[in-house]
């Protein structure tokens, strides 16, 4: 699903260049739950905008969903990202003039489905995240809980095939981040990958596998369930 | 365009910054109504003075007796021209374009006119029937003096409203006997005419008549005629042919510039719309730059609305908006702005505009400048017209912030805490 090789990525700030990425080798096989984790600056996060198609990598190869990106036309990318990914974040990003029905729906407003259908679905997959009396709330009505809730019904409701959660439970308490991660593990069983980056050590282990970066590089990888995890190929990967 | 999630999008960013977009609006609002007041204005204006001046019909041409300023042919300077009846007759008969044409004669010393105790002094004058077809008269009661009257000579007068006033203020007027210079006068008519001169005070009496009783002779103080669709330029060459045939039947020079008076309203009349242009021109000058005031309002506001934004445009950009999209969303807000206040504005101007002529507001606060102020009104052209610049102006002011928008990168935006 996800092929990285020699991912390579710098910041310019004023006169210096920060080297984050320096040479990525990963692979993620289709319907895994990957967390990365890694102390703040190690990476983690740019990485996860190079998957997620919100930022370009400087150098080396990625391949999604068996094609190359490359630099695209935003264009292109927004439609890679309304398709393919799924994106849930630490600080929900819902919009706040929107009630919970719209923001889930908003995905296929830009893939132009119908008003009535898209809000038909948004229903149905807010009544799956227990929140069907929600939906006509605003995002400033909802606990922290649900609001996460909301945007994982959001990243859901175009059926992509990455789901993409940066630091997913970092805004929340202890039972609720459970709750999230319970979550994200039964839409994993569904077939749908899922990467998360977190800091958390225990949110890490309740994933497949964790990638530990330290200063732009793959530190380790750490299985946490060997018999999940058969097809995980060994890095780096030759071609 | 007319898609309702669009709209509601932007329905929802406005709502939520009412005061703002209101004070953006308004300064809109405000060069628009500007634009459109002085406009109107200026065309009531234009109306007025129009009126005023086209006493004299704008396609009239009027002739005056002069003084030679050089000697001819024998003849020392200083002759005085005195036009006479065949002067007239001349003109009427080879002038071609002429469609109406008039002599006017003058009666010496008739100033007191009387109705039993009713006197007052008026400015009486001999012309012709065809004399109403030159100056605009409104006729009130009865009618102008007709060709019977004057081959007849019949002693018959038409009066001005004011002079009617003065003679018989309690009475009609028609068919009344009126003194003019002890010699009766049979009211068959009276009239209303505009004038800069709130004074004036005229009666018209047959020509024919006041040659034979009052003067004697066959002179005749001045000759006016219309011209039918002529340019101006084929206006001064009626002028020229007149010198030349005036020039040639009294013996004075064609070069003498004071032989003879002419007065060429077309002339005059196009060198005041020229000016009235000028004046169009100014306000739509002025008006243009307090939209363009307005419109950098828009400019700065969504600018702002931009910044604002820039983590909500993040999210959309991240779950799939393309950058065509966002652009769609901000320049349409910038249009919707500058285009609904603009119509308020627009409304406001023209609603101003039609009270003032409907309720003749200025004749209420200042009476002497209405008759210098008729019917101030914009036409549907700049009416138009103004929407249309106001919805470029509105695509512009959006323009660039909605370039920006679509610029903005999506980690940047999520990052924008």
């Amino acid at each position: 699903m996800i092929r990285l090789q020699n991912i390579h990525k710098s910041y310019i700030t004023g006169t210096n260049k920060l080297h984050v990425l320096k040479g990525i080798d990963l692979h993620i096989k289709k319907g895994e739950l990957v967390s990365i984790m890694g102390s703040s600056g190690s990476g983690k996060s740019t990485l996860l905008n190079i998957l997620g198609l919100l930022d370009n990598h400087d150098e080396g190869v990625y391949e999604l969903n068996n094609e190359e990106i490359k630099s695209m036309s935003e264009t292109k990318a927004a439609k890679l990202r309304n398709n393919l990914l799924g994106f849930v974040f630490q600080s929900f990003n819902l919009i706040s003039f929107k009630n919970a029905m719209e923001n889930v729906a908003l995905p296929l407003y830009y893939q132009k489905v119908s008003r009535k259908k898209r809000n038909k679905l948004a229903l149905e997959y807010l009544d799956k995240m227990g929140l069907k009396e929600w939906a006509h709330h605003m995002p400033n009505e909802l606990s922290g809980g649900q609001k996460q809730r909301v945007a994982v019904a959001r990243a859901m409701i175009t059926e992509p095939k990455i789901i993409l959660a940066d630091e997913p439970t970092g805004a929340l308490d202890s039972k609720t981040s459970v709750e999230v991660m319970e979550l994200l593990k039964e839409i994993n069983k569904s077939g749908i990958t899922v990467i998360i980056v977190t800091h958390e050590n225990d949110i890490a282990h309740m994933t497949d596998r964790i990638i530990n970066l330290k200063d732009g590089r793959i530190e380790s990888i750490v299985e946490n369930n060997k018999i999940n995890n058969t097809e995980s190929v060994q890095i780096p990967i030759q071609e | 365009m007319f898609d309702r999630d669009k709209w509601q999008e932007i329905f929802s960013t406005i709502r939520k910054n009412k005061t703002r977009t209101i004070l953006t609006g308004f300064s809109v609002a405000t060069g628009i109504f500007m634009l459109i007041f002085l406009l109107g204005a200026g065309r009531g204006l234009r109306n007025g003075m129009t009126s005023v001046f086209a006493q004299d019909a704008t396609n009239s041409m009027q002739i005056f007796g002069g003084r030679t300023t050089k000697a001819y042919k024998g003849t020392p300077e200083g002759k005085r021209i005195q036009m006479v009846n065949d002067d007239f007759l001349n003109l009427k008969k080879s002038i071609q374009k002429i469609d109406a044409i008039s002599a006017m004669s003058y009666i010496p010393g008739a100033e007191t006119i009387s109705y039993k105790n009713n006197f007052g002094n008026f400015n009486v004058s001999p012309v012709h029937d065809t004399y109403k077809e030159i100056k605009n008269f409104e006729i009130i009661k009865g009618r102008f003096l007709n060709q019977n009257d004057l081959a007849e000579h019949r002693k018959v007068v038409a009066i001005q409203d004011e002079v009617k006033k003065v003679l018989f203020p309690k009475e009609t007027a028609l068919n009344k006997y009126i003194n003019i210079n002890d010699i009766k006068f049979k009211v068959i008519g009276v009239f209303h005419q505009s004038s800069f001169d709130d004074n004036s005070r005229e009666i018209y009496i047959p020509i024919t008549v006041a040659q034979k009783i009052f003067n004697n002779n066959d002179h005749i103080r001045r000759i006016s005629f219309t011209l039918n669709n002529v340019s101006v330029e084929e206006s001064q060459n009626i002028e020229r042919q007149i010198t030349y045939k005036m020039a040639a039947r009294h013996n004075f020079s064609k070069e003498d510039k004071n032989a003879l008076w002419i007065q060429n309203n077309i002339e005059n009349s196009q060198t005041f719309a020229g000016l009235f242009s000028a004046i169009e021109m100014f306000v739509w000058i002025i008006g243009i730059f307090t939209i363009l005031l307005g419109v950098i309002g828009v400019f700065n506001i969504m600018m702002i609305v931009v910044k604002e934004r820039t983590k909500e445009i993040g999210i959309r950009k991240a779950i799939g908006a393309s950058p065509n999209s966002v652009i769609g969303l901000i320049l349409m807000e910038a249009i919707f702005i500058t285009a609904a206040s603009g119509y308020v504005g627009l409304i406001a101007g023209v609603g101003l505009l039609e009270s003032i002529s409907q309720f003749d507001i200025i004749e209420k606060v200042y009476p002497p400048a209405a008759i210098y102020f008729i019917d101030p009104q914009v036409d549907l052209g700049i009416a138009i017209g103004a929407t249309i610049v106001l919805v470029i102006t509105g695509a512009l002011a959006g323009f660039f912030p909605a370039r920006k928008a679509a610029a903005i990168r999506p980690i940047e935006a999520l990052r924008d805490e």
